[in-house]
């Protein structure tokens, strides 16, 4: 970009407002963002390093964030197989009623999740809608590690379906063609040849779902029962230590589940680094 | 692959090569709509059931009752300041992302994007660390009879910060695409840099801006965890209408809580529909490359 003037930070160009524009995007990335943030760090480093890992190796501490990470996980992976079962049928197949569909997948993103919360713990609530028929076989969904795996399965459903989507759009029919041409079933096709050139977006769209779903507050604490050591969450221990005014208790397990986020993020940012040399530009 | 390469073809079958046997396709198409009906669909209808249940009396009667209109117009307050506020600011980032080449721009753009990847919870946090009774300004502002968190300011500012890549990340891609010669040419025919941006690129913007200011609002009115840290659950003060929902919800009013959440619901359902006919209409003129 700026290699022909190494010297310019900015190169010329004849469009004015730039001073204007650039100048209120930093003050106020820096007021809401930046400076929030970097207190948020402050007052980590003012607790010690003994403190720290007290906090971090407490036994409830540890449960909620293995709580919240495994659930996730979990979550994603259901997202990641039925979010490309959902973009693949969406983008290859015709039927009634499809670009209806098509829309509700968005349906996480546009509702409030304190709605989304109650209404999944209507459903699966012991006396719920579905929840009473799998009480009756003693199967308990709300209130347990299943109702809170299926609560971020929802929020973090679009994150796969529209990160797969747009690939599978592009993918070049001829090679499929030639897949079956040269005697691959369609099975081994779609297998062999299509599958491995959406791995990094399904990949990408995995860590989206994942890294939505560990910082997921409203939607699970209605169906998660929120029993320490059980069905307690990270980011609601957050809630309950400053509730405790414990401030010096939250910002540690908040910086904790920021260091693991941001691991996240850069493991998105290396997954298309990779999968750009891989598979040209995706 | 290529052991199988010499495997005689199939009996005349008339089907195309590259799509799945109708049984493939119809079971797969069967799961699909299972899957969103049962996990999607199901629970917005349920908001409306429930909501229901008591009757239309008792509907009307949570709606009207005294906290709940505080709580819809607390809400209604606060989206009206922080979708405004991110608006101008997605404009003034969009623009100096787009018509100008400076360093360092991928990492401002990875910043902008920060707050998504950031937990709701902690997001509140942080201004309870600024402001808060215990944190750096807090005590300073409240000598000045200011309070920011278990108050209205906080409760803005949580919201600015949890929408605050909505437009932005619309509308930078949206004004990479379309380049920068239409701006020359206005400017070098003699417009201002305002004339500019009113009448060349604000037309070639719009629907993508009304995109992201579209999704900004949902958000901002729907928010549940930052808002829920920093405002104190005051009734009939601090309450949004997601915050309410909650309150009700744990007092065992269930009908009124699914009252309140059905309006919320509703506002979804007008996102939505809102946001497709948009990527319909005008699919080509957004950016419709690989939004999440």
């Amino acid at each position: 970009m700026a290699s022909t003037a190494a010297i310019q930070w900015r190169r010329p160009n004849v469009i004015p407002g730039f001073g204007l524009t650039f100048g209120f995007t930093l003050t106020y990335l820096s007021l809401i963002v930046l400076i929030p943030i970097a207190a948020l760090i402050l007052r980590t480093t003012s607790l010690s390093w003994e403190q720290f890992w007290g906090i971090a190796s407490n036994e409830r501490v540890l449960a909620a964030l293995r709580l919240s990470f495994g659930a996730s996980f979990i979550a994603a992976l259901v997202n990641a197989v039925f979010g490309l079962m959902v973009a693949w049928v969406l983008v290859r197949y015709r039927f009634p009623g499809r670009r209806i569909l098509d829309a509700i997948v968005d349906l996480p993103f546009a509702l409030p999740t304190a709605v989304a919360g109650i209404a999944l713990t209507a459903i699966f609530a012991p006396t719920g809608w579905i929840g009473q028929y799998f009480e009756a076989f003693g199967i308990k969904i709300a209130y347990t590690t299943t109702g809170i795996i299926i609560a971020l399965t929802f929020i973090g459903l679009p994150f796969v379906v529209r990160t797969v989507q747009p690939v599978i759009e592009e993918i070049d029919r001829e090679v499929e063609e030639a897949a079956a041409t040269l005697g691959a079933n369609r099975f081994q096709a779609v297998f062999k040849v299509v599958l491995p050139t959406l791995l990094p977006a399904l990949l990408t769209g995995f860590v989206l779902a994942m890294a939505r779903a560990v910082g997921e507050y409203g939607s699970v604490i209605f169906i998660a029962g929120n029993i320490p050591y059980v069905t307690e969450i990270a980011p609601l221990l957050i809630v309950i230590r400053l509730e405790e005014f414990d401030y010096g208790g939250a910002t540690a397990i908040a910086t904790l589940m920021l260091v693991i986020s941001f691991a996240m993020f850069l493991a998105i940012n290396l997954i298309q680094a990779w999968a750009r040399r891989r598979f040209g530009d995706v | 692959m290529s052991d199988q390469t010499l495997q005689n073809a199939p009996a005349a079958r008339f089907r195309r090569s590259t799509t799945e046997s109708f049984a493939v396709r119809t079971t797969l198409i069967v799961l699909s709509v299972l899957f969103l009906g049962v996990f999607l669909l199901f629970p917005l209808a349920v908001v409306f059931v429930e909501a229901s249940k008591q009757g239309m009396g008792a509907y009307l009667e949570a709606l009207q009752e005294p906290d709940a209109l505080s709580a819809i117009k607390l809400t209604l307050l606060v989206a009206a300041i922080a979708v405004p506020a991110n608006l101008v600011f997605g404009v003034a980032a969009s623009w100096a992302i787009a018509k100008f080449d400076f360093r360092g721009k991928p990492f401002l753009i990875t910043l902008i994007d920060l707050p998504f990847s950031v937990s709701p919870v902690i997001a509140g946090l942080i201004y309870v660390i600024l402001f808060g009774t215990q944190g750096y300004l807090g005590p300073w502002l409240q000598s000045y009879g200011i309070q920011v968190v278990f108050a209205v300011p906080g409760i803005v500012l949580a919201t600015i910060f949890v929408t605050f890549p909505f437009v932005a990340r619309e509308l930078i891609p949206l004004m990479q695409e379309q380049g920068r010669q239409d701006e020359e040419a206005a400017i070098s025919l003699g417009a201002s840099g305002f004339q500019t941006f009113c009448k060349v690129t604000l037309p070639n913007i719009k629907w993508g801006l009304m995109y992201g200011v579209l999704l900004c609002n949902a958000r901002a009115m729907g928010e549940f965890g930052a808002v829920s840290v920093v405002s104190g659950h005051i009734r009939g003060q601090t309450n949004t209408m997601p915050l309410h929902v909650e309150i009700l919800y744990n007092d065992y009013q269930w009908a009124a809580a699914f009252a309140v959440a059905s309006l919320l619901a509703l506002l979804a359902l007008v996102t939505l529909v809102v946001k497709t006919v948009l990527e319909w209409r005008f699919g080509a003129e957004l950016a419709t490359a690989r939004r999440h």
